[in-house]
């Protein structure tokens, strides 16, 4: 059995009948937010999205209270879209890959608390705008600069091990949950792992390194990769087991190599 | 705009949205790029075992000629052909590109691509990246669009859902209406011509391996607008799915690309645990059956194979799973090839398969058919083009495995020097100041609005329930048309209702509830025409297959199914299938011999 715990789930031997969902509500961004309670009948295997679907048919707190149903994303339900990302029981994660019984096991409790998360606009409920994510992705030139689309032959040579290592930090799906464990990370003043590891994913590609200098110019700006405090939240956290303090390291070791030798190339 | 650049339209940012952004930006055009989610999330992400071409680099004298024989063959002929040509011919430089874009593919042993296995075929054709090969092709094209995004060539419209085409008085498409998910708010888009990559339609059948955002909607208004829609009924069922309660989650095909085994215990009901069942009293059914291709025969084949072993009681503990046996293949071996589906697998199942096989079931995956468009990948309406899932132009009628992320980037490649061709020449006209665009604006808030009102009482998240449900019921692996009758009837009962439901969420700020009903419109229209288009194909053929007609019948059925809409339903004709490169042949993958 794997230990990695984003994929090893526990069941419950002895599950109960429903299921309390303690929901963070808030109508739209800048509003207050406030708590609802919802109650869902145990089905076997059920996750967290499949419990929200069925509050979003008919959304009744266990007051009776008639209410608006909660507003969340959703779309692969595969963990491999990095959309559906909340915090579930006060830990960042995706929900469609957030068993029920799992929960409960960690818990012992019936009820399962889900909160947007913080480290971007809250557009309403469990839902966040993410664009920021992506801005720093160009703040690195997170990208091979091509002379062209059309056809050039094969590619470069490359060892399985490079691509190994490549492959690691390619599947970062920008779900966002190095961010909000991140003590560090806030808009302006440090770009989070997730970006540094996309930098880090190029600069080990033959290709990709020649375009080193930009990636790294775009880090050693104020908002770029000096304010990492090594606190390593972000390895907890992330879905795809990326090693974004490696990736931190050595994109800080390039950094510090370039700056020392930098001179000599002009 | 300057009369020198273009603007183009693209519905759907999934690898045939950005592969058509990437290329009408490089020729210096400007892109309108609308999504329903941010691009880099699309359901291409979810394409797990490889993509194919025939670069013949383990000496077994692969070659496009071979590639588009297996593709129509699988596809049973439905397909025509020159495009097909096309497309494998392009393939290997597909893959070639999409290694210089930085892909992490698997490698050989001295740095060069690795290539596996899939079904339908005896070639090592399948370029992969571990299982998560559409996560890394789509990244690759998300990280190229982003920066023409920089360079000002490509506007994205993400979290942006297309509502309608605008067309002219003489059917001419001159742009579209799209609604913003969060404030609902409408907006007009103009354009020389507008290209829809919108994917496939799984969630008309409620639960599929498709994500939630697969719902065909866009291509349905196309549809309702007069865009012809061909080979409706051809919905591919995937032979290899987990059952979930949210979902159907894929298990790919690459696990028996790389040496997984089906099968079923001799003895019904057998309560062993399926590590103790000795070798000689487990069934490995689809091997005993096709000796040549074993558990790598087409999907359609594997499909109905497991499904009458469980149909007839053969069933892992009588129920309708089989067991996909890996554990014979070393751990190491199993994770560095296809580590991320077995997480999927263990982590939605509990299980690790590397040591216990896994219980799957097949589950609704493709659709096959999709808009007609010509061999340019232009639609019946002037300044209309599809590309990817959402057209039907590939896979005939049965699509083979990683084939589906070939013919995206192939139609998005296709599409855009069409899309170009067509802009640079059509004559702009009045159409941006002859108010046809705000008055398809107002027609579709008009819309936005009754259904804010209507008040009726249905709730349409049930609706759609049951429309999954019939559709799950009786238009996938085994059809009767006696159900398929039934079924159409329960559609336009479900349409009825529709009329009556009311949305129940008072606050419309980023609601779903508009997005879900707008979409459930759409839904119940397209799946009259995979419905219909089912009854009226009286014959088997690839995935659509009817036990009272089992076998293919040329002479009636070789003719593709096109679909038009009229206020009463679909209307259907028919037209001659392209056979001008491989001449038909019965399908056969029980011999060598094909």
């Amino acid at each position: 059995m794997s230990t990695n715990e984003h994929i090893h789930k526990q069941k419950l031997t002895d599950p109960p009948k429903t299921v309390k969902f303690k929901i963070q509500r808030r109508e739209k961004e800048g509003a207050d937010s406030h708590w609802e309670t919802f109650e869902v009948a145990y089905r076997r295997n059920m996750n967290v999205i499949s419990a929200l679907m069925e509050i979003r048919k008919n959304p009744v707190t266990t007051d009776g209270k008639e209410t608006t149903p909660p507003v969340w994303d959703m779309s692969c339900l595969e963990q491999v879209c990095g959309i559906c990302t909340m915090v579930i029981n006060g830990r960042v994660r995706q929900s469609c890959s957030a068993l029920i019984d799992d929960l409960l096991v960690a818990t012992g409790g019936n009820t399962v608390t889900l909160q947007p998360m913080t480290k971007f606009p809250n557009v309403r409920d469990l839902k966040v705008d993410r664009t920021r994510m992506f801005e720093h992705l160009k703040q690195v030139n997170a990208w091979i600069d091509l002379d062209g689309s059309y056809d050039l032959g094969p590619g470069p040579h490359i060892s399985s091990e490079v691509a190994h290592e490549r492959y690691v930090y390619s599947r970062c799906m920008t779900c966002g949950c190095c961010l909000e464990a991140c003590p560090q990370y806030s808009e302006n003043q440090y770009i989070g792992p997730q970006a540094i590891a996309q930098a880090r994913l190029f600069n080990m590609h033959p290709v990709g390194k020649t375009e080193m200098d930009e990636r790294l110019n775009g880090l050693m700006e104020e908002n770029g990769i000096a304010n990492c405090g090594n606190a390593q939240n972000c390895l907890q956290v992330c879905p795809m087991s990326i090693p974004l303090p490696r990736a931190i390291y050595e994109t800080n070791r390039d950094i510090t190599v370039n700056s020392l030798f930098g001179w000599l190339k002009r | 705009m300057s009369s020198s650049s273009l603007k183009i339209a693209i519905v759907g940012g999934g690898l045939a949205g950005l592969s058509a952004a990437m290329r009408i930006a490089e020729a210096g055009h400007e892109v309108d790029l609308i999504s329903v989610v941010p691009v880099k999330r699309s359901h291409s992400v979810c394409a797990q075992g490889g993509i194919n071409g025939a670069v013949n680099t383990k000496g077994e004298g692969d070659s496009p000629a071979i590639h588009l024989d297996d593709t129509v063959y699988g596809g049973d002929f439905l397909a025509n052909q020159l495009p097909v040509k096309k497309m494998c011919d392009m393939a290997p430089q597909i893959i070639y590109l999409f290694d210089r874009m930085g892909v992490p593919f698997s490698r050989t042993h001295e740095g060069l691509l690795d290539f596996r296995r899939f079904g339908g075929t005896l070639h090592h054709r399948t370029a992969f990246a571990g299982a998560s090969t559409g996560q890394q092709l789509l990244y690759a094209l998300d990280e190229q669009v982003r920066r023409w995004e920089v360079k000002g060539k490509v506007n994205k419209y993400e979290g942006w859902e297309m509502l309608s085409l605008v067309l002219d008085d003489n059917q001419v498409c001159r742009g579209l209406i799209a609604m913003n998910l969060q404030s609902l708010e409408l907006k007009a888009f103009y354009a020389d011509a507008v290209i829809m990559a919108s994917g496939g339609p799984g969630l008309i059948f409620g639960k599929s391996t498709n994500s939630m955002t697969c719902t065909g909607s866009a291509a349905s208004a196309c549809y309702q607008q007069g865009a012809r829609y061909a080979n409706g009924e051809f919905i591919q069922v995937h032979p290899t799915s987990i059952p979930g309660e949210d979902k159907l989650r894929l298990m790919s095909e690459s696990a028996r690309g790389e040496g997984g085994r089906v099968w079923v215990p001799k003895e019904d009901g057998d309560k062993r645990a399926p590590q103790d069942i000795p070798e000689n009293e487990r069934w490995y059914f689809l091997e005993d059956r096709y000796p040549t291709y074993g558990n790598l025969v087409p999907r359609d084949v594997a499909t109905r194979e497991i499904f009458q072993v469980c149909l007839e009681g053969h069933g892992v503990g009588g129920e309708n799973q089989v067991y996909l046996d890996l554990t014979h293949i070393p751990a190491d071996t199993l994770t560095e090839r296809l580590g991320a589906i077995l997480e999927i697998y263990e982590m939605f199942v509990g299980d690790d398969p590397r040591y216990v096989p896994m219980r799957i079931f097949p589950g609704v995956h493709y659709s096959m058919g999709g808009l007609w468009v010509d061999y340019e990948q232009r639609t019946n309406i002037p300044g209309l083009f599809a590309a990817g899932e959402c057209d039907y132009s590939i896979h005939g009628a049965n699509r083979l495995g990683a084939n589906s992320l070939l013919s995206c980037v192939y139609g998005g490649f296709a599409v855009a020097p069409s899309a170009i061709e067509y802009a640079k020449n059509v004559e702009r006209g009045n159409s941006e100041t002859n108010g046809i665009h705000e008055a398809e604006l107002r027609r579709q808030q008009a819309l936005n609005d009754e259904i804010v009102a209507s008040s009726g009482g249905e709730n349409q998240y049930k609706i759609h329930e049951e429309l999954g449900k019939v559709m799950t019921d009786n238009v996938t692996v085994v059809r009767y048309n006696d159900r398929l009758q039934a079924t159409d009837d329960k559609i336009r009962e479900l349409q009825e209702r529709y009329k009556n439901i009311s949305i129940n969420d008072s606050n419309l700020w980023a609601t779903q509830a508009v997005p879900h009903a707008r979409q459930l419109k759409n839904m119940l229209e397209l799946a009259r025409v995979i419905t219909l288009g089912a009854l009226n194909r009286n014959e088997s053929r690839g995935a659509h297959y009817k036990p009272d007609f089992p076998t293919r019948n040329d002479p009636e059925w070789l003719k593709t199914t096109i679909a038009e809409y009229s206020g009463e339903g679909p209307v259907f004709s028919y037209e001659p299938v392209d056979i001008s490169l491989v001449e038909p042949r019965e399908r056969n993958y029980k011999t060598s011999a094909h």
